[in-house]
């Protein structure tokens, strides 16, 4: 499913909205989950995940092309936990 | 400070106009939509965020580690999450900016 895909379906389960409401949900949702991480927040949807950032330390990584020692610097990386429910229905056989 | 559904649906009551009940309900309908087409087995692609994916794991040994005794992790299917370069980008850069 694309984002494309989902404005779509979301459109088509609220037919009283106009189409336009459905995009910009889908940006508005989408926007307010990236600004949380970049704040270093976390993001918690019960019944579905949570989002939070995992610290990478920095590290000395090699160039793979000269062989060169260089410095990786330190990061934080976006990170997703599923929640109960999903995982569960992820899970299940399929019919 | 931690995103919640109430929060999301405040800002749709905001910046979209819909109305209390149609921004929860809105809300509800995001993130079921996309536990639904990962429930059917398809993968979530939202250009600018990140993938969601699903893995089929194999069956491999596991141990209680309370008592030690071993048990096999059962064969699964679990999502992971990929961000965006977008995402990754995005967090970087308020982080750095952040810290400096």
């Amino acid at each position: 499913m694309t984002k494309s895909e989902l404005i779509a379906r979301l459109a088509g389960r609220f037919p009283q909205l106009v189409a336009k409401d459905a995009d910009l949900t889908v940006k508005v949702v989408l926007d307010a989950m990236s600004l949380a991480l970049a704040r270093g927040d976390r993001i918690e949807i019960r019944g579905f995940g949570s989002f939070a950032l995992n610290y990478r330390p920095p590290r000395m990584g090699r160039n793979p092309k000269s062989g060169e020692k260089v410095l990786v610097p330190a990061k934080h990386v976006p990170h997703f936990k599923a929640g109960k429910e999903l995982r569960e229905r992820v899970d299940q056989p399929q019919s | 400070m931690t995103l919640t559904k109430a929060e999301l649906a405040d800002l749709l009551f905001e910046k979209v106009g819909l109305n209390k009940r149609e921004a929860k309900d809105m809300v509800e309908a995001f993130f079921e939509e996309v536990r639904h087409a990962l429930e059917a087995g398809d993968s979530v692609k939202l250009s600018g965020f990140g993938n969601f994916q699903l893995r089929d794991k194999p069956q491999r040994p596991g141990r209680n580690p309370k008592t030690g005794e071993e048990i096999p992790i059962t064969a699964r299917r679990v999502v992971t999450f990929h961000a965006s370069q977008k995402l990754k980008a995005t967090v970087e850069s308020v982080r750095n900016e952040q810290s400096t």
